[in-house]
């Protein structure tokens, strides 16, 4: 858990002011639209379909049980009983008011939250992998280096305005739970052949209307210069990005423009007059920072404790939900917990306030104190003793966070879609909560193995449905909500993006067609144990264009 | 910034002027007096580029009011009853398609 300091908190307090005056203007009528949409949008408030939407950074997907009792009482208090966790990382709440917004995020700042650069053409919330600091494939907790540049960063002001808004998202696990190649820049932490700690750099990623993955410009960065490098290349976007047309304004099109080799040379010459000065990262600084990261102090504890063994053995429900949604950790003893928010027929990321209470209990009586946030729109507790899993599930499964399909083919990623937002052109949530239905059946969804969905309900991709095993892109054809549908997309560390199998289909054939492709796969996998993925990659789309459309 | 009047309406049919009300967001419709209303029953419906225009001029002239005013499609029914005239202004209206996950609290929709 990071702990703030004074300077935090003093930030966070005035923004707050600041903010109470901004709106108090807008409502007298001294501030236009035009002039507040600026100001409210820096501060993570959109408009939406229904209402306004607050968007509440999540620094890392890091949360501490007192700040997510404050989103339930946020959720509560000036919105409907429920928040929205994001692909980023987020939290969104869909039904908020202007007018009560000050209170809100006055409410928020006290346990160090904010909307600051959820929004805006600017240095957007750093993600990184939900199992940091936990995970046995780590080099090392990549939030430490996440929180070093979320605080060079933030309200900087040469990146304030910049041509589009930025993703960041640092991983150093061997596998990419981060989805580091779909983000404007990466950072992926690894040991030299000197055994030195340092980041390849990957630059130009990005989903959208042209989706592209990260491009490697820099294969070993030392861990000192990450700031003066990171500045050199948004200072080389900022100079270099298209600022005259909104859909090339991501530094993607920049990178694919100049070709990655052309740009990592801008990059190059932007940084080498800035890379041995004031940027340069004192060990002492990223020591101290990496000192307000506080590590629980663990038992000594043995693997499969007897407790374990003996509850497996008695309870089938719970045994199968181990077998899913529990993940080694690299303390002895020790589990990292999934708790899934994709229920059947539910909304994919929706959680309510009673759930973040009874979640934030759990997580103070099994885990430290400590929740975190997945971009798969899932949550996790990173510290529970395998002793006292049982106990947790009966508290998960209580309300409801214990569906045992984490990875399988009912955890969908999904946006909101026109149900709630006013970029999209097609619904996105019933359609998962559809397929949920379908696949209902946990024996088959295990046979299946893993298989990721996402769904995006417009081009701007929120849903990384081109990085989905199975993607789906809502359209709109005369006034007709269309799908494509694309296959054998993947966001970890061998990322691909998915191909189309055939034209666009109503909104009421998705799910069929969902059911063909899981029945193609089913008929052509090689073995049992041949992922869906592996299935696409082995023959390619060919076949299962075959077999889905040719009823069609 | 663009503003909706620096396009060219094209009308093929009934449309209205809708926009979210400044202080709460909520869905609001343009009323032939010159005022909003959450209902869209009550909505001053018009026929014509010209009419819609100078509809649209007026809502987009009460910025303290209203945030984002535009013309949307309206559908009239056999009985002489009308609604929305595309999937996303029913949305608007009626609230999202699925079941809350709160069922308590205030109405999604506003109006009928």
């Amino acid at each position: 858990m990071y702990i703030y300091d004074e300077l935090d908190r003093t930030l966070l307090s005035e923004r707050v002011s600041e903010f109470r005056g901004q709106v108090a203007r807008r409502l007298s009528g001294d501030l236009t639209e035009e002039e507040f949409k600026l100001l409210r949008l820096q501060n993570g408030v959109y408009l939406q379909l229904h209402a306004y939407m607050l968007r509440i950074a999540i620094p890392y997907g890091t949360l501490a049980t007192p700040q997510l009792r404050m989103l339930a009482h946020v959720a509560r208090k000036y919105d409907r009983g429920y928040g929205h966790f994001t692909t980023r990382t987020n939290i969104q709440y869909h039904w908020i008011k202007l007018e009560q917004l000050p209170n809100a995020m006055a409410d928020l700042a006290s346990v160090g939250m904010h909307g600051m650069q959820t929004s805006g053409n600017n240095v957007r919330n750093i993600t990184t992998d939900q199992w940091a600091g936990v995970t046995p494939d780590e080099i090392e907790d990549p939030r430490v280096w996440a929180e070093v540049i979320r605080q060079h960063v933030t309200l900087h002001p040469e990146f304030s305005f910049m041509p589009r808004k930025f993703k960041i998202a640092v991983g150093s696990a061997s596998h990419d739970r981060a989805a580091l190649r779909i983000h404007d820049m990466a950072l992926r932490l690894h040991r030299n052949g000197a055994g030195e700690l340092g980041f390849e750099v990957m630059v130009g990623g990005g989903l959208g209307r042209t989706p592209f993955l990260a491009q490697t410009i820099k294969q070993f960065l030392p861990t000192r210069d990450v700031l003066s490098y990171v500045e050199a290349v948004l200072r080389t976007y900022n100079q270099f990005g298209r600022r005259d047309n909104i859909w090339k304004a991501r530094i993607k099109i920049l990178v694919h423009d100049l070709g990655p080799e052309a740009f990592a040379k801008e990059v190059e010459a932007e940084w080498l007059p800035i890379k041995d000065g004031q940027l340069v990262l004192d060990p002492a600084v990223v020591a101290e920072i990496r000192s307000r990261f506080q590590y629980p102090d663990y038992e000594r504890l043995e693997d499969s404790p007897k407790e374990l063994k003996d509850a497996r053995a008695a309870d089938e429900r719970f045994s199968q939900w181990v077998d899913n949604s529990v993940s080694n950790h690299k303390v002895p003893g020790y589990a990292i917990v999934t708790m899934s928010l994709k229920p059947e027929g539910g909304t994919p990321g929706d959680c309510t306030a009673e759930q973040m209470d009874a979640i934030a209990d759990l997580a103070d009586r099994y885990s430290f104190g400590e929740v975190r946030v997945g971009h798969e729109q899932n949550l996790a507790l990173p510290h529970v003793a395998q002793r006292d899993l049982y106990a947790l599930w009966r508290g998960l499964d209580r309300v409801g966070v214990a569906t045992p399909t984490v990875g399988l083919v009912s955890d969908i990623i999904s946006c909101p879609g026109l149900d709630y937002c006013s970029l999209a052109n097609a619904r996105s949530i019933p359609l998962a909560q559809e397929i949920t239905r379908r696949f209902h059946d946990i024996n088959l969804a295990r046979d299946l193995g893993r298989l990721h969905i996402n769904i995006s309900g417009c081009i701007n991709a929120c849903g990384h449905h081109h990085v989905g095993h199975i993607g789906i892109l809502g359209v709109e054809k005369n006034g007709e909500e269309f799908y494509q549908i694309t296959i054998g997309g993947r966001a970890d560390e061998k990322a691909r993006l998915g191909t189309l199998i055939g034209p666009a289909v109503r909104y009421g054939e998705v799910a069929d067609v969902v059911e063909d492709i899981v029945a193609a796969y089913l008929e052509l996998r090689a073995r049992p144990d041949e992922i869906f993925l592996e299935t696409v990659e082995r023959i390619g789309v060919e076949p299962f264009r075959e077999r889905v459309y040719a009823a069609r | 910034m663009t503003s909706p009047l620096d396009k060219k309406l094209k009308i093929t049919g009934p449309v209205l002027v809708t926009a979210n009300r400044t202080r709460d967001g909520a869905v609001i419709y343009r009323t032939g007096d010159g005022g909003w209303t959450t209902e869209f029953g009550r909505a001053h419906v018009v026929t014509s580029a010209p009419a819609a225009t100078e509809l649209l001029q007026a809502a987009i002239a009460d910025d303290l009011g209203a945030v984002g005013a535009y013309v949307a499609p309206v559908s009239m029914q056999a009985d002489g009853s009308r609604r929305p005239g595309n999937l996303r202004e029913r949305i608007r209206l009626a609230g999202p398609t699925i079941e809350m996950p709160i069922a308590s609290g205030e109405p999604v929709a506003v109006g009928i």
